[in-house]
């Protein structure tokens, strides 16, 4: 395989990447999982007001 | 400074996290006073008393270094290990190595202001420390990566936080760039030469110097914004999908950006036009995260009246917007055949660095002090308010007049009559640039004073009595 073709494959690997992150983060399955990802800088306090209530931390 | 952690929830290391925001203040000050004595030098050259180590040459490397590893990576060391513990919900991995980190950090900090105005050297912009202290990076840098990735990897929650990702990018390519760039033959215990050579030498330093900018004062900020603004906008980032799309496609462009510095050098044709194209394509990614960042407010946007603190964060999303916008539009060969060496470089440095990187600083550092002292808010509200006026006029102050002065001199300097000789000598230029020399070391005394306020509401709230300081009830 000449550097050329290398460079042609390469290039296309790195598109079809690229689409597939794209894919995979805006899929509806992964929906759920990201606004819970995106609670995660709340959720800090939330764990603090519940070990106070409970008297555990998880 | 060692008082123990009383914090709410789980017990985490805020110790190390005071040390570096308070450090993070301290380095400001000293770094941005340095640039404004140098700014006066330009106007005022008298300044450097003929004494060699006070002369321009060698205290502009100090301003740059203080300000971006003693101040500005200060700020990540601190946000970075406050947003891993509280997004991971776990204490600090390695406590000791951090604690290494924290003294370490500071070492190579004071060894770079000793050296540096010694005239010691490897002449590679923001790479000018010599082997030994290179070393000691490399060192304290590993250990930083250590005591990061130790944490996420003992993480109870499922995910890592998209702010997480952005810090991790950060300190994994520092470590690479760091390391391929210092590559280099000791002769003596501080003298060194480069493994590079000729354009050689010149891709490698600004391979390094661009991803400074992209993986340092870009990635690791947006980690930082990508915690503060949600956390104190109180709503979560408005796209999470956006970050992620965000995060691989800014990651995966800035690396070649490079050679944009580099334009019509002896650098390849082909080189520097792909260096241009990526720059280019550059500004979708750099948009997408600001967009995403201040979006975060959309439904909020009343608390910027009452919140000073929210709008340092949004107001540094803003300079980020513009000059993400100026840097593509500046890397296209034809406009940087009129900026290239000129006073407009400088001024676009300088809109990311006090626009973006400082004042996103500013404002995560004023969200942070209460919580690391065990206070409802900082001591005064209304000096957060004031300096962040003195820090917004300032930055604007000083980037007018850089864009007007290095468009003049850009002009000036292509300038030809008829006869195909140069209409202005040099100096003529410099002479012409004095007014906006000037205009630029008030800016620079406008930050710096916001900087020296915020010292002093810094250390009031740190010296406040316990539960002195009430939050004030959300209007």
């Amino acid at each position: 395989m000449d550097y050329g073709t290398f460079q042609g494959i390469l290039t296309i690997i790195v598109m079809v990447t690229f689409v597939g992150i794209f894919y995979w983060a805006y899929s509806k399955h992964s929906k759920s999982k990201f606004d819970e990802a995106a609670n995660l800088v709340f959720s800090e306090d939330e764990l603090a007001k519940m070990s106070k209530d409970s008297g555990e931390q998880k | 400074m060692m008082n123990h952690s009383q914090s709410t929830g789980a017990d985490y290391n805020y110790t190390i996290v005071r040390q570096f925001a308070l450090t993070t203040v301290l380095w400001g000050i000293v770094g941005m006073a340095v640039g404004v004595l140098i700014a006066a030098q330009l106007i005022w050259p008298q300044l450097n008393f003929e004494t060699p180590w006070l002369t321009f040459s060698r205290l502009r490397p100090l301003h740059t270094n203080a300000v971006i590893f003693a101040f500005g990576t200060s700020a990540l060391f601190a946000t970075s290990y406050y947003v891993v513990q509280r997004t991971c919900q776990i204490r600090l991995f390695a406590p000791k190595l951090a604690a290494f980190t924290f003294w370490g950090w500071q070492a190579v900090i004071i060894a770079a202001a000793i050296t540096l105005p010694m005239g010691f050297t490897q002449g590679k912009e923001y790479a000018e420390l010599e082997w030994p202290i290179d070393i000691a990076i490399t060192v304290i840098w590993v250990c930083y990566a250590i005591v990061f990735f130790g944490t996420i990897a003992k993480r109870t929650t499922s995910h890592i936080y998209v702010a997480n990702w952005f810090f991790g990018a950060f300190i994994i390519t520092v470590a690479v760039l760091h390391i391929v760039n210092s590559m280099a033959v000791p002769v003596s215990l501080f003298k060194s030469y480069s493994l590079y050579s000729g354009a050689v030498d010149a891709m490698v330093q600004w391979w390094y110097g661009h991803n400074a900018v992209g993986f340092l004062l870009t990635a690791g900020f947006l980690g930082m914004m990508y915690y503060f603004v949600p956390k104190q906008a109180g709503r979560p980032v408005y796209s999470y999908r956006l970050s992620i799309v965000h995060f691989w496609a800014l990651i995966a462009l800035y690396i070649w950006a490079g050679p944009h510095h580099l334009h019509y050098t002896a650098l390849p044709d082909w080189t520097q036009s792909l260096g241009m194209v990526m720059s280019l394509i550059l500004f979708a990614p750099s948009w997408g995260g600001m967009i995403n960042g201040i979006m975060t407010l959309s439904g909020a946007w009343h608390k910027l009246r009452t919140d000073p603190v929210l709008r340092f964060l949004v107001v540094s999303l803003s300079f980020y917007g513009m000059s993400t916008f100026e840097g593509p539009m500046m890397a296209i060969k034809t406009v940087n055949a009129l900026s290239h060496y000129t006073d407009w470089t400088v001024g676009h440095v300088h809109s990311g660095a006090l626009g973006w990187v400082a004042m996103v600083s500013i404002g995560s550092l004023y969200h942070l002090v209460p919580v690391l002292f065990n206070q409802g808010r900082m001591y005064s509200t209304s000096l957060v308010n004031v300096h962040f006026w003195l820090a917004t006029i300032g930055t604007v102050l000083y980037i007018v007049s850089m864009w007007i002065s290095g468009v003049m001199q850009g002009l000036m300097w292509r300038a030809v009559n008829s006869d195909g000789t140069l209409t202005y000598s040099f100096v003529e230029s410099l002479e012409a640039s004095y007014p906006f020399y000037f205009v630029r070391f008030l800016g620079g005394c406008f930050f710096l004073t916001g900087m020296l306020i915020m010292a002093y509401n810094v250390l009031r709230t740190v010296k406040a009595p316990k539960d002195s300081l009430p939050a004030l009830a959300e209007a």
